[in-house]
């Protein structure tokens, strides 16, 4: 378990079409990062937080629409804004 | 009681580590987050093994809280400090549970592992576990000034204090659970009739830390929460309404709150009674 492996966890076992995931991973400099990443709903409010894993990796489980991602590390925080859909699952590559 | 009495910074604890009657303890919603590596000298308690009976939805009795605090060398007078993940969820529903069966001092690290975590401050391994003699623990029984159960819940509607502290998508009935887990659990979604809205989050600041007492008081009397009216906290199953419990009861000094634990899970899962869908 070392090095960023590039997108979110595995998605086996995971019934993609009936959920809206956002996942992806926390690297800095290609490396992973060991932090948090929360989930704000379109108005800013907490909706859900994880630690990274191992190699990076995040994912949730939301419903569609726009979400802000807001990674904590130590020494700094990073946000992305995404748009989910149900049935697809959304990757999004956070550098800090 | 105040702040200092039940809330200690992360400086606290790393000079406390090695102090015999101050037992460190991490209570995860992760459970084999402890295996992976915890703050020195702390021990475990799993909240599901050690802390609900195996069979019936309910907690470990008396005796069982006491053989769990006995077998893990936690002594009534040791100084016990509760940390966790998720932002201190499940270190709260201990600290409750641990008021619950009447331990004289219980503290929470402010900001819980999250906070440790992002001061870069040492973890040792996982298979780092200290070794404490048993004791011969003594519990109280339990204290339901600060349990509600479902018939109280049902019977607050429209008059007392009802505080769903749940994300708003859960609140509204768009989401059944947090946003983390797959969707899944009670039989319905929405929330208790005359429920007011104000979730967890909003009593923390992003590294997990509590917001101060003036923010905190600020914050309810904006929601339009009368403290002088008894107040029944709920969530999904009962640890994130522990935290608002911990701020209202044990950091704003309200004695009439309770907790209630079966909370949605349960609530939303009871044959006729009523609920409401949407936003506030």
């Amino acid at each position: 378990m070392c090095g960023a492996k590039a997108g979110g966890p595995e998605l086996a076992g995971v019934d993609v079409a009936n959920e809206t995931i956002i996942q992806g991973s926390v690297t800095r400099d290609g490396e992973p990062v060991n932090g948090y990443v929360r989930l704000l709903d379109a108005s800013g409010e907490f909706t859900a937080e994880v630690p990274t894993s191992a190699t990076g990796q995040f994912r949730f489980f939301a419903a569609p629409g726009s979400w802000t991602l807001r990674a904590l590390v130590p020494g700094a925080t990073v946000d992305r804004a995404v748009v989910a859909q149900q049935g697809q699952f959304t990757e999004v590559a956070i550098t800090v | 009681m105040s702040r200092s009495d039940v809330l200690v910074s992360a400086d606290w604890v790393q000079d406390h580590l090695d102090d015999p009657k101050v037992v460190v303890v991490e209570v995860d919603e992760d459970t084999a987050a402890y295996d992976k590596n915890h703050i020195r000298n702390a021990v475990r308690i799993d909240w599901k093994k050690d802390l609900q009976d195996p069979v019936r939805r309910d907690f470990v009795d008396q005796a069982g809280f006491e053989a769990l605090l006995s077998a893990k060398g936690i002594a009534n007078d040791d100084t016990v400090v509760l940390y966790g993940g998720n932002n201190n969820w499940f270190a709260s529903y201990a600290f409750w549970y641990f008021k619950l069966y009447g331990h004289g001092d219980v503290k929470l690290l402010d900001g819980g592992r999250k906070k440790w975590e992002l001061d870069s401050r040492e973890l040792v391994d996982g298979a780092n576990v200290p070794n404490r003699a048993a004791t011969a623990y003594k519990a109280q029984a339990q204290d339901t000034s600060i349990r509600a159960f479902r018939d109280d819940v049902v019977a607050a509607i429209g008059s007392k204090n009802l505080v769903d502290v749940r994300s708003p998508d859960e609140f509204s009935g768009r989401l059944l659970a947090p946003a983390h887990l797959p969707q899944e659990q009670s039989q319905r979604p929405g929330h208790v009739p005359s429920a007011k809205n104000i979730p967890w989050s909003k009593n923390a600041n992003d590294d997990g830390t509590f917001k101060s007492d003036d923010e905190l008081r600020a914050l309810y009397e904006a929601e339009n929460v009368d403290l002088a009216k008894d107040t029944i906290a709920y969530c999904r199953i009962g640890e994130r309404s522990a935290l608002t419990w911990f701020v209202l009861h044990q950091l704003l000094g309200q004695t009439n709150v309770k907790n209630y634990d079966g909370s949605w899970t349960e609530y939303g899962s009871l044959v006729g009674v009523p609920i409401e869908l949407g936003s506030n």
